[in-house]
């Protein structure tokens, strides 16, 4: 019986020639993640710990995103105990505002997670990295307090479900879409303690900003990380970004699936998953209801990228935001906010009429920088549509990707850049 | 080991940790603090109500979404002896475990309990008794070392036990 790509990299950090699905394992770990909300918490429990420091400095990396700029006094005093502990034990991958952005689209980008690492991240999304074949996956405070004072953590070896990706998308169907597809399909809960291993000739036909989109999302579906095989344009991006070596894993053709599904890209619509779970979904084509929308966000660890901007100033070129939409639009770090820049992308939203933000998670989580009124509607590109998550516990969030955003934006409903 | 009794908060499926600790209060990570506010967006009268040793008993993929520690810290700080549902979301269930909030996984007790029941639950047997039925479940009980850490008030106490 063979493993999966995900149980061959745990038992290469466990030190073991076999692991198999339900064995419960501690593996070490070549990078913990840390945030300005969860690093506090654990800050404190570390140093209720009988330890010394950090177990490496350079495998620590602390990312205030989530309320910064600090958004108010309370904020500040956690990003300024962030700030200290990364001074006190000389941490090389604290990013203070200037330097800083989306935790998940900064660390890619930074070179810091490369294929075959094992990565925990006090931050639900910290399975992103599956994008470059890495293992990375969310915990708590108390888990990332033992991973930096430790280098391990203990796991429980997931069971796997079989994405077998084939096609090519059409025109406005992106990451975002086939994410939603599946969650849609398997519920928030049908991945739940599983591993969803992507594979397929269709995954060259998704960019890498597609790949960190679904991978991201891997939660939504409950799964403990979503994992992609390592390919031409994962190692293309890998030797653009990082100096760190990195190992490929491949499954075993034995590998054993508790599922298997196969999702034909071709046959993909742009999809929104309606308030207030992510598995609620209906295709463009099914919504038939005019949806008045009071805000766009365009952003976040999910869709802040610049494929995203890119597909959003496509839609937006030449037009010109409806009467009394909010449509906010945050590049998800410094580069990508210069990237834009020269592309000439941001004079595109400002001229839409729409605003354009330094890197920050704040609307997302309901933090600050757009926040929603009592029944207020949002088409947001970020990952969760929870009750309250962007405000008012009776607005509504619809996701959606940010070709369908930016349409929205335009016609104060929810569109499809086909329908404009 | 000790056991829990209390009397029961009743929720559905998929209660996610926006709406037991919403990011707007994320601003602090004080445990009394972040009580105050625990499942505000889903239950108002919740914090109100809750009495010391209280259980919550929710359907499945209980805690989904962010890996926000504040949420069983919140619950925890609000009195509940324990949660039983018929899952988890996966980080919420290590950080339950992490932070010493008992939680136990039975999918039959959380058809059996409605809100306003009397629970008992015994940690060492996994048994689950609704006192207000007369009927008992048997839900997963804790392996050795989860019941160490909970007994030690969380990994980080554990860990220093150990030591």
């Amino acid at each position: 019986m063979g493993m999966t790509m995900t149980q061959k990299i745990l038992a290469a950090h466990a030190g073991l020639e076999k692991v198999e699905a339900g064995q419960l394992i501690e593996a070490d770990l070549d990078l913990v993640l840390g945030n300005d909300i969860t690093s506090p918490v654990a800050i404190k429990e570390m140093e209720k710990m009988n330890v010394e420091g950090v177990f490496d400095k350079d495998k620590i990396a602390l990312v205030p995103d989530h309320f910064v700029p600090n958004k108010d006094i309370k904020s500040a005093e956690h990003c300024k105990c962030v700030r200290e502990f990364a001074y006190r034990n000389e941490i090389t991958n604290y990013f203070e505002v200037g330097e800083m952005g989306i935790e998940h689209a900064l660390l890619p980008e930074k070179g810091l997670t490369v294929a075959g690492d094992v990565i925990i991240g006090a931050d639900s999304h910290t399975c992103t990295y599956g994008a470059l074949g890495a293992f990375s996956t969310g915990v708590g405070s108390t888990d990332m307090a033992a991973g930096m004072a430790t280098g391990k953590a203990w796991f429980k070896v997931p069971g796997a479900i079989k994405f077998n990706i084939v096609g090519k998308p059409s025109e406005w169907v992106s990451g975002k879409d086939v994410i939603l597809h599946i969650i849609g399909m398997i519920g928030v809960d049908g991945a739940l303690y599983k591993s969803m291993e992507f594979v397929g000739e269709g995954i060259g036909n998704l960019s890498m900003d597609d790949r960190f989109t679904i991978a991201n999302m891997a939660i939504e579906a409950g799964g403990k990380n979503g994992i992609f095989p390592v390919d031409a344009l994962a190692e293309a991006y890998m030797k653009e970004h990082s100096k760190k070596e990195y190992t490929i894993y491949e499954a075993d053709e034995d590998a054993v699936y508790d599922e298997e599904y196969t999702i034909d890209l071709s046959t993909l619509r742009p999809t929104v998953a309606f308030p207030h779970l992510p598995e609620n979904t209906k295709t463009i084509d099914e919504i038939k209801d005019d949806i008045k929308i009071d805000q766009v966000v365009i952003g976040s660890c999910t869709n802040g990228r610049l494929d995203d901007l890119r597909v959003a100033a496509k839609v937006l070129a030449g037009r010109h935001v409806a009467k009394g939409m909010r449509c906010i639009i945050i590049p998800a770090t410094q580069a990508i906010y210069m990237q834009a820049m020269e592309e000439g992308l941001l004079k595109t939203f400002i001229e839409a009429g729409a605003i354009v933000s330094t890197p920050t998670c704040g609307p997302c989580l309901g933090g600050y920088m757009g926040i929603l009124a009592e029944g207020e509607r949002c088409v947001s590109t970020t990952n969760r549509n929870f009750v309250g998550r962007m405000g008012h516990v009776k607005s509504e969030i619809y996701l959606a990707s940010p070709a369908v955003a930016a349409a929205s934006a335009v016609t104060g409903k929810i569109s499809c850049p086909c329908q404009l | 080991m000790k056991s829990a009794k209390g009397t029961v908060f009743k929720y559905g499926d998929n209660v996610d940790t926006d709406v037991i600790i919403p990011a707007r209060y994320l601003n602090s990570s004080e445990p009394a603090e972040l009580a105050a506010h625990c499942m505000e967006d889903i239950d108002k009268e919740f914090i109100n109500k809750v009495q010391k040793g209280d259980i919550i008993v929710a359907d499945k993929n209980f805690g989904c979404g962010s890996s926000r520690e504040h949420a069983p810290i919140a619950i925890k700080a609000a009195g509940v002896s324990c949660v039983i549902a018929e899952t988890f979301a996966r980080i919420f269930y290590r950080n339950a475990i992490n932070i010493g909030l008992p939680i136990i996984e039975c999918p039959e007790a959380s058809k059996g309990i409605e809100a306003g029941d009397e629970v008992e639950v015994d940690f060492d047997s996994g048994v689950i008794t609704n006192l207000t039925k007369g009927t008992k479940f048997q839900g997963q009980a804790f392996p050795e070392f989860m019941q160490k850490i909970i007994a030690a008030e969380g990994l980080v106490n554990y860990i220093n036990r150990k030591a």
